[in-house]
């Protein structure tokens, strides 16, 4: 194994991030445009100063071509990416390892998805031709898998588990109602969550994330050139992905109770970040919620709660906006809904925002001291997982 | 000599109870129940649980495939490969579906008894009618399949002594292709001239047997007409008592499938020595006669017929109505899926059909689907295939989708680890959501998905062990 990270040799000095909403009225190049242009703006950079682009979208465009062409890139590099839902993080990964390379001096990631032109509710697969064989499940039904394993597992009484599921969507509602660009700006309790009917396995309506179109942009350079472009850059500390091989569809050793791919990247950008101590060590963490279930499990995969005891850490608030290590402080997908190749960058954004003092007072995190924030990105479903995790800081040098 | 070697009938879990009927109408049904085939269930994958359970009590494997029903999944492409890929049947097993005709399903069997070499017949129908029609209840789904050979392999459980054939030209009963139902001449002309064929295929078949009436301990007569039937079994002249089960009451008239449905029943009942008849009127008349062996004494049906009478779960009338495409009802907001790649079925057909996935050798994993790198070690290209069809599993996890696009929803949805190594995600089919639990013991059945762009897209999924005892 001889991943040795990039620590500290990339900086984001710009980020843009669009409202996310049903766009009925913005095109994919409205959005490419308009969140492309806020991460220039952002950068004080000029397009023609970015040296190459890495484009995520999983299902709304084709090629670097549906980013060149609306933002007329003209002679450069532009790569479209996809990786699941986590098409918005792999876009950034690429663009800060080509800068690591020394091949570029700047690069920019974009992401951006225009889901809401399918005229169905929800994410939907692609029509890859196959032997007809594979499930046709929504991804809330794969997702509620895990509740009632990880009651079993762990001997919560699963009605408490429930609410616990369920206390994780209302706290990230309460945090989006405290955000502009979120989707979904009502609060919800717990409680009234409970008392939906149930979509899939224990699910309701509002354990799922919700759908959107939103566009969001970084733009990063080599460290050592941050402060021509900006004076407070987020450093990038770690960028770790992990792709299952489906085991968990395989094995029956596996009991839906965790998703190894997302603690084997945590473990991995941990090591190359420096961080030791997640729960003490990160200000913040921005996971992917997509159903309240991933979010309680990923408490444990990415070393905030020990195995068994994320349910209690929720219950009792540590992840809440003014807890000890606030999970999701923009709202989440679960407010935001999710654009699939934007998601991973709107989660830097609030990254780039909170670390740097600049998210709004109603939704400021509190002041720890702490430099590093954390992001997490997954597409597929527990048992097939493709993991990223990232970390960034506003400093360099190891983790204090 | 020559006869069934092994023989079952496949009763689909699913009853309407025909009182349902006159309740929601105020007219039609009637009294007892009827058997329904789900949704996700047509002549060609209940005509594959039949031959499976017929081929799982004996080791004779058969020539040749024939396949026959009122109610082809297809025309034109032939139904029974599909059976053949189910069963994993070796490529040079020659599958044939019979036409459409009702007739064609005693025919088949009459064709093989009276023929050479071993052949699995297999009957299967899906009968529908306009709601309140007599058709509608009195009707069944259901499928057998028989076994035909000679006992140089194995011995037979009952004898072929003669058959007979009375063939008419008659419009009695009719459908065309693009029919959706079965129209009737008036039923007084239908016992007009089937009755006196059966009585004349009847006797024709004792003296080809070298019988006398008296000599026959166990009658199964079917027919859709049950007045032509009725006016048979006087002709014929035979007591009452020897008549077999007509399962009219319980599974209605499976027609293509129910003379080899009832001649199940009747070995089920039948000791060793005893002389069984199946006649049939349709179109004229069939008549087969057998003779129950000693082997008989020593069979034991993975499910009998009576067991899978007895068993099963009800069904809605309205849900039957959606079922049987009489009544639409919404579908959940989610793009319907997309038909199955022909090219891509074709390559995986062991384990889109046949359920077969792999075992490394190295490790022992079982891969489903069967694949060519191991999860376990790494090894490449070392694995042997892993039947699941006839495994038992364990539901490890479970839900219910109440979004996911379904012909029937709410899709209920298992994790199931296979005894003996293997996991699959599977749809759980016939059960109710709210039965399921971890640890719930399932067996593998061949199904329908769905249908998109008229091609039919058969997988399987699990079902709960009931009444049928699992056969490793």
């Amino acid at each position: 194994m001889s991943s040795r990270g990039i620590c500290d040799r990339v900086a984001v000095i710009g980020m843009g991030c669009t409202p996310f909403a049903e766009h009925w009225d913005l095109s994919l190049d409205d959005l490419i445009i308009d969140a492309a242009h806020a991460a220039y703006r952002s950068a004080g950079i000029a397009q023609d100063d970015i040296d190459a682009f890495w484009f995520g979208t999983s299902q709304s465009a084709a090629s670097g071509l549906a980013l060149a062409g609306p933002l007329k890139i003209k002679g450069k590099p532009v790569t479209r990416v996809e990786n699941y839902c986590a098409t918005g993080s792999e876009a950034l990964r690429q663009a800060c390892y080509a800068v690591a390379s020394g091949a570029y001096d700047t690069a920019m990631a974009l992401g951006a998805e225009k889901v809401k032109d399918g005229g169905y509710q929800g994410l939907n697969a692609l029509p890859i031709p196959t032997d007809g064989t594979q499930r046709t499940l929504t991804a809330a039904a794969m997702f509620s898998l895990m509740l009632p394993v990880y009651a079993d597992r762990y001997g919560v009484d699963p009605d408490e588990l429930r609410y616990a599921a369920a206390r994780i969507a209302s706290k990230n509602h309460h945090n989006g109602a405290r955000n502009p660009r979120a989707q979904f700006r009502r609060e919800m309790s717990a409680e009234q969550i409970c008392e939906m009917p149930a979509v899939a396995g224990m699910l309701s309506v509002f354990d799922c994330a919700g759908v959107a179109d939103g566009a969001a942009a970084a733009i990063v350079c080599r460290a050592e050139d941050a402060h021509r472009w900006c004076p407070n850059p987020l450093y990038v500390k770690g960028l770790a992905l992990v792709a299952g091989t489906g085991a968990g569809s395989l094995d029956p050793g596996y009991d839906y109770t965790t998703m190894p791919e997302c603690a084997q990247a945590a473990a991995e950008a941990y090591a190359q970040a420096g961080v030791t101590e997640p729960r003490s060590q990160l200000a913040l963490a921005e996971v992917h919620d997509c159903f309240t279930p991933t979010e309680l499990v990923l408490m444990e995969d990415l070393g905030f709660s020990p195995r068994g005891t994320a349910w209690r850490d929720v219950l009792d608030g540590v992840f809440d906006l003014d807890g000890e290590l606030p999970v999701n402080a923009d709202g989440g997908l679960k407010s935001f809904g999710h654009p699939v190749g934007a998601s991973g960058l709107r989660m830097l954004y609030e990254v780039w925002l909170q670390l740097r003092g600049e998210a709004p007072a109603e939704r400021r995190i509190p002041d720890t001291g702490r430099t590093l924030g954390l992001t997490h990105n997954l597409g597929g479903y527990p048992g097939e997982i493709v993991s990223f995790v990232g970390i960034f800081g506003t400093g360099t040098g190891p983790p204090t | 000599m020559r006869g069934v070697i092994s023989a079952a009938g496949y009763v689909p879990y699913h009853r309407l109870d025909r009182s349902e009927i006159t309740a929601f109408f105020g007219s039609g049904g009637g009294t007892g129940t009827r058997a329904v085939a789900s949704y996700d269930e047509d002549t060609t994958t209940m005509g594959q649980a039949a031959a499976d359970l017929a081929l799982r009590s004996t080791h004779v494997e058969p020539e040749a495939l024939w396949f026959a029903t009122s109610a082809p999944a297809y025309l034109e492409k032939t139904n029974a490969a599909a059976i053949h890929a189910a069963l994993r049947l070796d490529p040079t097993v020659g599958a044939l579906d019979f036409g459409g005709a009702v007739r064609s399903g005693i025919g088949a069997l009459r064709t093989a008894l009276a023929g050479r070499g071993s052949t699995l017949v297999v009957a299967a129908d899906t009968r529908d009618g306009l709601p309140t029609g007599a058709d509608e209840a009195a009707a069944g789904d259901g499928a057998a399949a028989a076994l035909v050979g000679d006992d140089s392999a194995a011995p037979v459980l009952a004898e072929y002594l003669g058959g007979a054939s009375r063939t008419l030209e008659v419009t009695e009963r009719w459908r065309t292709p693009e029919g959706t139902r079965s129209r009737n001449w008036e039923e007084r002309f239908g016992t007009h001239v089937l009755g006196p064929a059966a009585a004349d295929a009847w006797r024709a078949a004792l003296a080809n047997s070298g019988l006398d009436g008296a000599d026959v301990d166990h009658l199964a007569l079917a027919g859709l007409n049950s007045r032509a039937v009725a006016s048979a079994l006087k002709a014929i002249g035979v007591s009452a008592g020897i008549l077999v089960d007509s399962l009219l009451d319980t599974v209605g008239n499976t027609a293509a499938a129910h003379p080899a449905l009832l001649l199940c029943s009747a070995l089920e009942q039948a000791s060793p020595g005893e002389t069984v008849a199946v006649v049939a009127l349709v179109d004229g008349a069939e008549a087969v006669i057998l003779r129950a062996t000693d082997a008989l004494a020593d069979h034991r049906p993975v499910a009998p017929v009576s067991e899978q009478v007895a068993a099963g779960g009800s069904v809605s009338y309205g849900r039957f109505l959606t079922w049987r495409n009489m009544v639409d009802v919404e579908p959940p907001n989610r793009p319907p899926p997309n038909r199955p790649s022909s090219s891509a079925a074709h390559r995986r057909a062991d384990w889109k059909y046949g359920f077969t996935g792999s075992r490394d050798r190295p490790s022992q994993m079982v891969h489903l689907p069967p694949a060519r790198v191991s999860e376990k070690g790494g090894a490449v290209d070392d694995m042997d295939p892993a039947p699941m069809a006839h495994a038992t599993g364990t539901v490890a996890s479970f839900t219910v989708d109440r979004l996911a696009y379904s012909p029937s929803p709410p899709t209920v949805f298992a994790i199931v680890d296979f005894d003996g190594g293997g996991r699959a995600p599977l749809e759980l089919t016939d059960v109710d959501a709210g039965e399921v639990h971890a640890g719930m013991r399932v067996v593998p059945t061949f199904r329908r998905l769905y249908t998109a762009d008229d091609i039919h897209n058969y997988f399987w999924k699990a079902r709960p062990v009931r009444s049928e005892p699992a056969v490793p």
